[in-house]
């Protein structure tokens, strides 16, 4: 599978026509039922997976790190303008929850917190989308498929975070290093976070879990004795936009 | 009957060759835009779309419009709309080429335009409207070539047309419901979360598209020597007016709304159409633009004997459309992004190129406009000799 894979690519010249591919996504995207895409023994599985962000424990350091991890893991490009890629970003608690935010609320109303895409249940991204380029894995992930996304940005209309980027331009121009495990996209393409699915196929956590600090946490929602569950359990936690019904995926423990 | 588009004087050739000039520089900005990427636009990550997509929407207003003749001719048996009717399908023809024209100019990676198709996905209303928006446009260009056929030989239309005729009533209404509604089912864009926004859709587009017709039998009167008929200019006239009251209405309901409610998720954006916000008011300035165009126009229109004389009659058409081109082409979009979902204020200015390519996609539609008006001219004059 894996040789001819790359026989594959190699052959079908994507990378002349600036086309990527993402070998997480070869099976999944192929819309199946979990068979197809769980791949091996080491695969970690999960009913829905979910993030806590112990709040308490942000420092800037510790979220440049965890941008840091995930950037460079990922080659999503530094691009300085408003045109630019997010995939994790800071962004301030007035931002993220301005609707639960109010002027005497100083202290806390500017305080830097991370911001991802929110893996909703019920993703309104994936609704729109007009070829499933965008669509939700059994085990609750949102992942795309960049070779199908027709960069109509519907996407980035629907989502209510803000969660999406698109490639304004060829991301390989932004790029001064690259990470050969991981595709670049072409240029007219959306992109977002999508939970290290690629990772946890491999029987790894997310890359900016590891490199957090013990600040995210990540497991199985269904699973009571996971650590996201138990940070659930014992402290107070905000989702955002929770009255829009898209059920986030990204807990933020206060 | 295609023979009569290459036969024209120096003032038609002229034209052509102006419209071709356009699409000439227009192409040119549109393969850089294909070689770079989106990019070249002023698009950015909280304003994805902009432009072409507000473009697209202003069009599709236009396309429907030709239903407003269609029901009083087949349904009431108005005559009058007879002589006429052939201008709205094939402005419709012209109108909907140009939406298709401004999607395929938005998309990222257009070469993959067909995975729309490879894998349909009934639950995006993107996929709707283009099966309504294509459906629209075989309806439109079967109905206005058969009933153009059968004038030329002099014959009734024949009887299975019919329903198409009937079935481009309801056909017409679809279009813009289904791009109303790529607006309308967003979470979190409070802006365009509103259950008016199919019916507003089609008041405007009700008074902008035989806004554009009135012009353009006018236009036809002048250029062509064909006269549409004083009838038909004059109840076309009594709908634009009508049509655009109810618009402004409807923009009248929104701002109380929003207003009066003060609840920020709506506030802000009609705080940023109206009033400007963080200071950025250029918006606002057009805005204001719109509503005076717009209720000068109904002041003037509402009076018969304005509506009787031609140039008051199109001097209001021309208010009109820049009234309601303001709302869809400018305002409905950049109001329905800004502020963004974190409240941030991130402007859009559309850019050289990108311009260039609208106003080459225009051109085309007006390429495609004037040969057909051509074909239909040519045939109503050569019945009528
Ligand atoms: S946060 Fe946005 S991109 Fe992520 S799943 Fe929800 S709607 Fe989709
Ligand atoms: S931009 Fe791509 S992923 Fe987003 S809605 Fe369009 S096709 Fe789907």
């Amino acid at each position: 599978m894996k040789s001819s894979r790359r026989k594959f690519i190699r052959m079908a010249g994507f990378a002349a026509l600036g086309w990527s591919i993402c070998p997480s996504l070869a099976g999944a995207a192929v819309e199946a039922g979990p068979k197809l895409y769980f791949k091996g023994e080491e695969q970690l599985s999960a009913t829905q997976w979910a993030m806590a962000v112990d709040t308490k424990k942000l420092t800037r350091q510790v979220m440049n790190k965890c941008i840091e991890a995930c950037h460079t893991l990922h080659n999503v490009p530094e691009i300085d303008s408003n045109q630019n890629i997010k995939w994790l970003w800071i962004e301030p608690f007035r931002n993220l929850f301005y609707d639960q935010s109010h002027p005497n609320l100083t202290d806390m109303a500017n305080k830097p917190f991370l911001a991802l895409c929110n893996h909703c249940e019920n993703p309104p991204c994936v609704r729109v989308c007009p070829t499933k380029a965008t669509f939700k894995r059994p085990d609750g992930i949102v992942l795309m498929d960049f070779h199908r996304c027709i960069g109509c940005r519907f996407c980035m209309a629907g989502c209510p975070y803000g969660s999406r980027s698109f490639n304004f331009f060829d991301p390989r121009r932004y790029l001064e290093q690259l990470d050969p495990e991981y595709p670049t996209r072409t240029k007219g393409v959306v992109e977002k976070c999508e939970f290290c699915a690629h990772r946890l196929d491999k029987g790894q956590m997310p890359a900016c879990v590891e490199a957090s600090e013990g600040a995210l946490l990540f497991g199985d929602l269904s699973d009571s004795s996971s650590d996201v569950r138990r940070a659930l359990r014992e402290r107070y936690s905000l989702v955002r936009k929770p009255k829009l019904g898209t059920g986030p995926n990204v807990y933020y423990l206060i | 009957m295609l023979e009569k588009a290459i036969k024209g004087n120096v003032l038609y050739w002229g034209w052509l060759f102006f419209l071709l000039a356009i699409i000439g520089v227009g192409a040119g900005a549109y393969m850089m835009q294909l070689e770079q990427g989106l990019g070249i636009t002023g698009l950015n990550r909280d304003v994805s779309w902009g432009f072409y997509i507000a473009q697209f929407t202003f069009l599709v207003g236009v396309a429907a419009s030709a239903v407003m003749m269609v029901i009083p001719k087949y349904l009431h048996n108005f005559k009058a709309f007879g002589r006429m009717l052939i201008l709205g399908e094939f402005l419709a023809i012209a109108a909907v080429s140009m939406c298709l024209m401004f999607i395929i100019a938005d998309l990222g990676q257009p070469q993959r335009l067909m995975n729309v198709l490879l894998h349909p996905s009934p639950n995006s209303i993107l996929f709707w409207d283009m099966i309504v928006l294509n459906g629209y446009l075989f309806l439109n260009l079967l109905i206005g070539w058969v009933t153009l056929q059968s004038e030329r030989k002099q014959v009734a239309p024949p009887k299975w047309i019919m329903p198409f005729i009937y079935l481009s009533i309801p056909w017409a209404v679809s279009i813009h419901t289904v791009t109303a509604f790529l607006y309308a089912g967003l979470p979190g864009r409070d802006f365009w979360l509103t259950a008016v926004m199919a019916p507003s859709f089609l008041a405007s587009a009700f008074a902008a598209g035989p806004a554009l017709l009135i012009l353009l039998g006018l236009a036809v009167k002048v250029f062509a020597k064909w006269d549409p008929g004083k009838e038909s200019i004059q109840a076309l006239a009594k709908i634009v007016v009508y049509a655009m009251s109810v618009h402004l209405f409807i923009v009248a309901c929104k701002v109380f709304t929003a207003f009066y409610s003060q609840i920020p998720d709506k506030l802000y954006h009609y705080k940023f159409l109206y009033l400007g916000l963080d200071g950025h008011t250029t918006l606002a300035t057009f805005s204001w633009v719109a509503i005076a165009a717009g209720v000068i126009a109904v002041i003037i229109l509402l009076n018969p004997r304005n509506r009787q004389a031609e140039n008051v009659l199109a001097f209001s058409c021309i208010l009109i459309l820049l009234s309601t081109w303001i709302d869809k082409g400018l305002g409905l979009i950049s109001a329905g992004f800004i502020p963004n979902p974190m409240k941030q204020v991130v402007l859009y200015t559309p850019t050289q190129p990108e311009l260039l390519i609208t106003l080459a996609i225009w051109a085309k539609g007006f390429l495609i406009l004037t040969i057909l008006y051509k074909v239909a001219v040519g045939v109503k004059k050569e019945i009528e000799a």
